[in-house]
């Protein structure tokens, strides 16, 4: 056991037994084992369906579609993982390293579309640039031209798909890894300067590598949300594995096929993310100088502005401002057709539950971080593995992972009832909003979970020795040494939760209770009728509503840096 | 603090039971039902409680609760759905002389687990100009060589086009509908993708001359807030197929009492309200849907369309070949 923390944390016996000594009861460590136990059930019931028999489903998908879910998903995977490297980590430096017009504001609006969910930006853009659009009509009415007679990109294609999730979902990587080259000190990238390296060099040999615990991270929460979406692709007609698991279960009457098409998906993150753990191996990315001088900003001129600015607007420009004001005219075009009085309600119906979430999930977060850094074991480890899985699974079936336990509970209580007591309890907890918050922290708590696992790894252990040393108790080390640098990663988890949530769609339509609806189910309600300009009002109240968390949080990354407000 | 939080909690697990009451789980969208529940509640006194969802997904959570569940009713928008749902042993049958006079039996279970409220026909939409309605005949012939790259179809995935595949094998068989949607799928424009409204526009846009789709898409598209969308419905028309042999393919929006029904008489109540003259004129008019019996006048919109043959096929045979349906498009590769 201690032998592991060593390897673990490179750190000499001892040296975290003061604060692990807070971990030191076995019953926090239990309980929070429940917990993580409690919150697998979902995803540990799909897995377990991998050994049901399906009754040649399997035969039938693999002869016919199976080779094309496969294909596909794994294009959308390559295709939007490399848009989303290209689109977040440049300007991420950009901005970070170089001064330019604009770039104080590009510092926040390049998180913008963040706000905006993966299946309204969908909808919009196939509202401008489909056949039927106003773009296209206009082509045709100006150059008197039919159909067919000029080249017009798909919109509704599996490319189509690649770029609509990869311009909502860069903020991921722009985000961590901003905040990675932030925190990076100064004079690492002035040795690499020293030694020779254009600036060029300095980003792509020092830069990157220091900062890839922080891409990949963040390129993992895209590459999960692009599995488990399942609102651009079904609308696009693109057959991948979700929509795939969607028409065996219905379709096909499969929801054992069905699952097991979900476990698979399951395994295969699994095996990604211990893939890319064993590539790291047994690097660590601490940084070893403590020089924090305030950035040297390179003030850009010439082409290299000009160069800058358009690669810093573009994402902006096509991931928020183009969407946000096409919305904003249909939303005036439809306001008088819209019912008002339900609008209120439905915006705090989601905030409540974007907030409740939000702080359960990082209150959950970091007891399972702590404990996992703490207590090392092979059950917690295991059970933060699992725990990931939750952000790659599509809402649904994870809302049908909530639904099976949850039922069972209920039904279960209810019978000992009824047989002791002679009372009914009915359903206790399916049906209410405890059902939807749980699955809310099924799906999102990976998100939570990588951040601060992130956070807390910028914390040395030596900083807690030389906290030690000065006679801290180890509360007061958390509080006056983690705390402070763990500030920005707190508040990241749970504004990424909040916005996460205000978004989530498909778990909530399937297990809320009577009579509550959110911003996300009336977009949805209305888009589904093929009213997408009438549904634009409430999509923008969703956006709007997330705005203000993403600003906020660009507005903590910037000051995230040690030393930000200390003058050089 | 700690109060404050179990309040909260409390509050979320409050499921309210209240005297009168009927709880829906319905696949029918918030606007397009709400209106007509509330007359409900205002005329009876009883509290009509409503979860709108996509029916298969009520349906699951419906089986999962088991004898607890709330729900007393479910709406489905489909047929297909409805039979899924009385095959999935989460209905049960009614017996009321008064609806079984209203609505034909064509369109409701034989044995009474689920009951059509309004209808819609999957019909042919086609363009004005570049198409002749005298080429147009039957379903069987959009699988014809002459509509080669002429066609647009959103998915299969869709529960519409299941069903009516569905009715092509119970008219047909398998290997006559394999034929038959082998032929349709070599004579699509593009992938199918987007919804009905989509097949419509690109149809006016001049992608395709044929759009297979439901009435009332095409019915809102008339009737739309937005001017493109009317100016598209403009240049197009509506072909109801088959006239000289089954009909028209149709379908139903409808609903059925759940086997778990705490409030059975109030629903049954409500679906009998559903059924009466003044519900059926409002239910399917706002949808621009043909109201389920024949003694309310449908929308204007629809009757500017004239009179059609429509297949009189038990709907039930659409649930039962589901399965197959999708099977075979699979096959076909229609995506």
């Amino acid at each position: 056991m201690s032998s592991m923390i060593n390897s673990l944390d490179k750190a000499p016996e001892g040296a975290l037994s003061s604060l692990r000594s807070v971990f030191s009861n076995r019953l926090p460590t239990l309980g929070i084992l429940l917990v993580c136990i409690l919150l697998s059930v979902p995803v540990l019931t799909i897995l377990a369906s991998v050994t049901n028999n399906s009754d040649g489903v399997w035969q039938h998908l693999y002869e016919t579609v199976l080779g094309d879910y496969v294909t596909h998903s794994l294009t959308l995977l390559v295709g939007v993982g490399l848009m989303v490297l290209l689109l977040g980590i440049g300007p991420a430096w950009l901005v970070t390293m170089t001064r330019f017009p604009g770039s104080r504001v590009l510092e926040w609006a390049l998180v913008l579309p963040l706000a905006m969910p993966a299946y309204i930006i969908a909808y919009t853009y196939t509202g401008m640039l489909d056949v039927g659009g106003p773009l296209q009509m206009w082509i045709r009415e100006t150059f008197d031209l039919r159909f067919g007679e000029y080249w017009f990109p798909q919109i509704r294609s599996l490319n189509g798909a690649v770029v609509m999730l990869s311009l909502v979902l860069y903020p991921y990587v722009y985000l961590l890894s901003r905040m990675a080259f932030i925190e990076q000190s100064v004079c690492v990238l002035e040795v690499s300067r020293t030694l020779g390296a254009t600036p060029f060099k300095a980003f792509t040999r020092v830069a990157i590598p220091l900062a890839r615990p922080a891409i990949i991270a963040g390129l993992s929460l895209v590459l999960m949300e692009t599995l488990a979406d399942y609102g651009t692709v079904q609308y696009f007609g693109v057959s991948a594995f979700t929509t795939g698991i969607f028409r065996t279960w219905f379709g096909l009457g499969s929801l054992t096929a069905a699952a097991q098409l979900a476990a698979v998906l399951m395994i295969f993150i699994l095996f990604l993310i211990l893939a890319e753990h064993w590539s790291r191996q047994k690097a660590r990315y601490h940084h070893t100088s403590n020089k924090y001088t305030r950035l040297p900003r390179i003030e850009l001129t010439g082409w290299k502005r000009a160069g800058a600015m358009a690669y810093c607007i573009l994402p902006v420009l096509l991931g928020f401002v183009i969407p946000f004001v096409q919305l904003s005219l249909w939303a005036v075009d439809t306001w008088h057709l819209i019912d008002k009085e339900s609008f209120l309600t439905l915006f705090f119906n989601s905030l409540e539950l974007a907030s409740i979430t939000a702080v359960i999930a990082l209150l959950l977060g970091l007891l399972i971080t702590y404990t996992k850094r703490l207590r090392p074991t092979l059950a917690t480890r295991g059970m933060v593995r699992v725990l990931g899985l939750g952000y790659a699974i599509p809402g649904t079936v994870i809302a049908v992972g909530v639904l099976i336990p949850f039922a069972w509970f209920d039904n279960t209580i209810d019978a000992w009832m009824r047989e002791y007591f002679d009372i009914s309890t009915g359903l206790l907890l399916s049906g209410t909003l405890v059902a939807v918050v749980f699955a809310y922290l099924v799906r999102f708590l990976p998100v939570s979970l990588n951040t601060l696992d992130a956070g807390l790894g910028k914390i040395k252990p030596t900083m807690d020795d030389v906290g030690r040393s000065m006679g801290l108790r180890p509360l007061q080390i958390l509080r006056r040494v983690h705390m402070p640098i763990m500030r920005g990663s707190l508040l990241t988890a749970s504004l990424l939760v909040f916005v996460d949530v205000l978004k989530e769609l498909p778990a909530t339509l399937i297990l809320r209770p009577f009579n509550f609806n959110t911003l996300a189910i009336r977009t949805y309600e209305l888009a589904n009728q093929e009213r997408l300009a009438e549904a634009s009002s409430t999509a923008l109240m969703i956006v709007l509503a997330g705005i203000i968390p993403v600003i906020i949080l660009s507005q903590t990354i910037s000051r995230s840096r040690p030393g930000h407000d200390a003058s050089t | 603090m700690v109060r404050k939080l179990s309040a909260i909690f409390l509050a979320m697990c409050s499921t309210q039971v209240l005297a009168a009451e009927v709880n829906i789980y319905s696949a029918r969208q918030e606007n397009l039902i709400k209106p007509i529940l509330d007359i409900f509640s205002e005329r009876t006194g009883v509290t009509v409680n409503l979860v709108t969802g996509s029916a298969d997904e009520l349906i699951q959570r419906l089986s999962l609760e088991g004898a607890n569940s709330p729900a007393d009713l479910i709406i489905a928008e489909d047929v297909g759905r409805l039979y899924r749902a009385k095959e999935a042993g989460v209905l049960q049958a009614v017996e009321s002389p008064a609806i079984n006079a209203i609505i034909p039996e064509q369109y409701r279970d034989s044995e009474g687990f689920w009951y059509g409220l309004t209808l819609r026909s999957r019909v042919v939409i086609y363009d004005k100009e570049r198409v002749n309605p005298a080429d147009l005949s039957t379903y069987a012939d959009l699988a014809d060589p002459k509509w080669n790259d002429k066609i647009c179809v959103r998915s299969s995935s869709n529960i519409y086009n299941q069903s009516l595949v569905a009715s092509m094998i119970s008219r047909n068989g398998v290997e006559a509908t394999e034929a038959w949607v082998t032929g349709l799928v070599a004579n699509f424009a593009r992938d199918p993708q987007g919804g009905d409204r989509d097949q419509i526009t690109a149809v006016a846009a001049g992608q395709c001359d044929l759009a297979i789709s439901n009435t009332y898409y095409f019915g809102g598209m008339l009737n739309s807030a937005n001017e493109a969308e009317r100016e598209a419905a403009q240049a197009v028309a509506v072909f109801f197929p088959d006239q000289n042999g089954n009909g028209a393919h149709m379908n139903i929006s409808g609903a059925g009492l759940t086997k778990a029904a705490k409030n059975r008489d109030a629903a049954i109540q409500l679906m009998e309200f559903m059924v009466s003259e003044e519900a059926q004129a409002w239910y399917a008019e706002v949808n621009n849907e043909f109201p389920v019996r024949s003694d309310v006048a449908a929308s204007e919109v629809l009757q500017s369309w004239g009179t059609f043959k429509a297949d009189d096929i038990a709907l039930e045979e659409l649930g039962i070949h589901n399965a197959e349906a999708v099977r075979i498009m699979d096959r076909a590769g229609w995506q």
